[in-house]
């Protein structure tokens, strides 16, 4: 499915992001990428859909070699790759229905939509993943009257409608609140399973990390140092990822939770101990 | 460690904003002096003042009471101009720079258009409007063609500028994960980068209707035409209540102009 070889980034400042990375994601698998901020998940997964610019290396999807096409078959790479972002990057003065629309963008006309005169296949599919999350009495709503959680939903919905072979999802939780987050991961792996998409998901929360997927990547200052299966993070490996800290209230609570749906009173707990300082401080906004 | 701070409280003083001592004292001496010098040899007649004192007052008392009547088809058809001059130099000077503000957003037009569209912009800043008047009244004889020209050319500098730093102003990640969608170009500054300027360009169209609206009657007193002309004619004529009539009426559409803006940037925000 994505197949990233040699994968190296260097910023103009000469800060190397990533060292040589070698990844395989295959078909339906949602994978999620950890480690601490700067480790450059970020820049991992926009170099898949060259938001960001890869130095060297190649990144294939399926046979396209994504590292090696024009600008306009970029755009049409582009509308195989849905994506959804920290604090969701919805256009704020846009209602629901068009930024939803606007994952469409790909495939029409520049005047179907400047006059949002969208095929009525769209729209039909707009209003099919807006009820899919429960969002579809809100289709007129300006995009910044919505809360957190429902804004991620849009985001998710406009990721959708491009009818994506791959979701890159880049820190989906980061400004929610520990309910909304474990509702916003469910929705995504749901969603992957139920269209059999492939994700790669970087995400700060060991733990969510864990719940919600069956392979976790490390990443620690470009390169990966752990890929293998939620239960193999022992402190060890987080230490490895993340550097010294206590790591056995995290892992224990895990083990409690494997059974999903536990309520919020761990989610206070979480938060001494996973290293997300950035969720804690925004965790208020949502 | 409590003993101590009970008996030693430190000490927290807000840092001084320059930081060597010699530097914000001599600065600070710097403009004092400097201000008594320029207070000091500030040549002031206070006798001329005193005298100037009954003549001002006959002045402003010529003003009184406005004649709206004698000249009321020639203020009539100044102001009609001068609307014309405002309001097409707006459209047209705004429909120019908004290719030019693209153009000149570093977030949105590579390096070379930027420098020729900063280029533009900055010529059309560098002039006051006068200045321009005067050379497109020379260039295209007397009238309102001349003052139209002046205030699009005006228009383009203040319109492209501003366009221009609220669209590297924007919040990327919005213009980003429109890109992300594979949109077209056009499509991207459509969702991703107009919504995010458009309030805040309305709002400032229609506060330049009002500035080349004022800035009509100053260009008139040059010979570009409008209000201005006619302001200029009454004031030759000593006819001073007539001129006051007129700028009763300037300040009256400038004000109509002001609530309307006001009230159409709420409702667009």
């Amino acid at each position: 499915m994505l197949k990233l070889a040699g994968l190296t980034k260097r910023y103009p400042t000469g800060d190397l992001a990533l060292k040589d990375i070698d990844l395989d994601v295959p078909d339906g698998q949602v994978m999620a990428l950890i480690g601490p901020s700067g480790a450059g998940k970020s820049t991992l997964i926009r170099c898949v859909n060259r938001l960001v610019e890869p130095t060297t290396g190649s990144i294939f999807l399926d046979d396209t070699e994504l590292t090696a096409l024009s600008q306009v078959q970029l755009r049409r790479a582009r509308r195989r790759m849905g994506m959804i972002f920290q604090e969701y990057a919805l256009v704020e003065r846009l209602s629901v229905m068009e930024n939803v629309l606007s994952g469409r963008l790909g495939y029409v006309n520049f005047w179907r939509s400047w006059f949002r005169k969208y095929p009525q296949s769209d729209i039909d599919e707009a209003f099919r993943l807006l009820e899919r999350v429960g969002l579809d009495h809100m289709v007129d709503k300006r995009a910044d009257e919505l809360s957190g959680g429902q804004r991620q939903r849009v985001g998710i919905c406009r990721a959708l409608i491009q009818n994506p072979e791959l979701l890159l999802v880049d820190e989906p939780t980061a400004s929610l609140d520990p309910k909304t987050s474990r509702q916003i991961m469910r929705l995504i792996v749901e969603l992957c399973e139920e269209r059999g998409l492939a994700a790669i998901v970087n995400i700060h929360d060991v733990m969510l990390a864990q719940m919600y997927s069956k392979r976790i990547v490390g990443l620690q200052l470009g390169e990966i140092v752990y890929d293998g299966p939620p239960n193999g993070l022992t402190p060890d490996v987080l230490t490895d990822i993340y550097g010294e800290e206590d790591w056995e209230a995290t892992i224990e609570t895990v083990e409690e939770e494997d059974s999903p749906d536990e309520p919020d009173a761990d989610g206070a707990d979480e938060d001494h101990h996973a290293p997300i300082p950035d969720r804690d401080r925004l965790a208020g906004l949502t | 460690m409590t003993t101590q701070a009970a008996s030693l409280p430190r000490r927290w003083k807000k840092p001084p904003f320059i930081k060597r001592a010699w530097l914000r004292w001599a600065i600070g001496l710097g403009a004092a002096v400097y201000l008594a010098v320029a207070c000091g040899s500030t040549e002031v007649n206070w006798v001329g003042v005193w005298d100037g004192v009954p003549r001002g007052v006959q002045f402003i008392s010529a003003f009184f009471p406005p004649d709206f009547v004698s000249r009321w088809p020639e203020i009539v058809e100044g102001i009609y101009e001068s609307l014309w001059m405002a309001v097409t130099s707006t459209v047209i000077g705004i429909a120019i720079s908004i290719p030019v503000g693209l153009g000149a957003a570093r977030n949105l037009a590579p390096l070379p258009v930027y420098y020729f569209c900063r280029a533009i912009l900055a010529t059309s800043r560098s002039f006051q409007e006068v200045i321009l008047a005067i050379f497109f009244v020379k260039l295209f004889g007397f009238g309102p063609f001349a003052g139209f020209v002046t205030l699009s050319f005006a228009t383009i500098g203040f319109y492209g500028k501003l366009l221009a730093e609220d669209i590297e102003d924007m919040d990327p990640s919005q213009a980003e994960a429109v890109r992300a969608t594979g949109a077209g170009w056009f499509q991207w500054l459509n969702y991703g980068v107009q919504p995010q300027v458009m309030p805040r360009m309305i709002g400032l169209g229609l506060y330049r209707l009002d500035i080349n609206f004022r800035e009509s009657a100053v260009v008139g007193i040059v010979g570009g035409g409008g209000i201005g002309a006619t302001l200029n004619t009454a004031f030759d004529r000593y006819e001073f209540d007539s001129a006051a009539a007129i700028l009763l009426v300037i300040i009256g559409i400038v004000m109509l102009v002001e609530y309307t803006s006001g009230f159409v940037r709420k409702w667009v925000q």
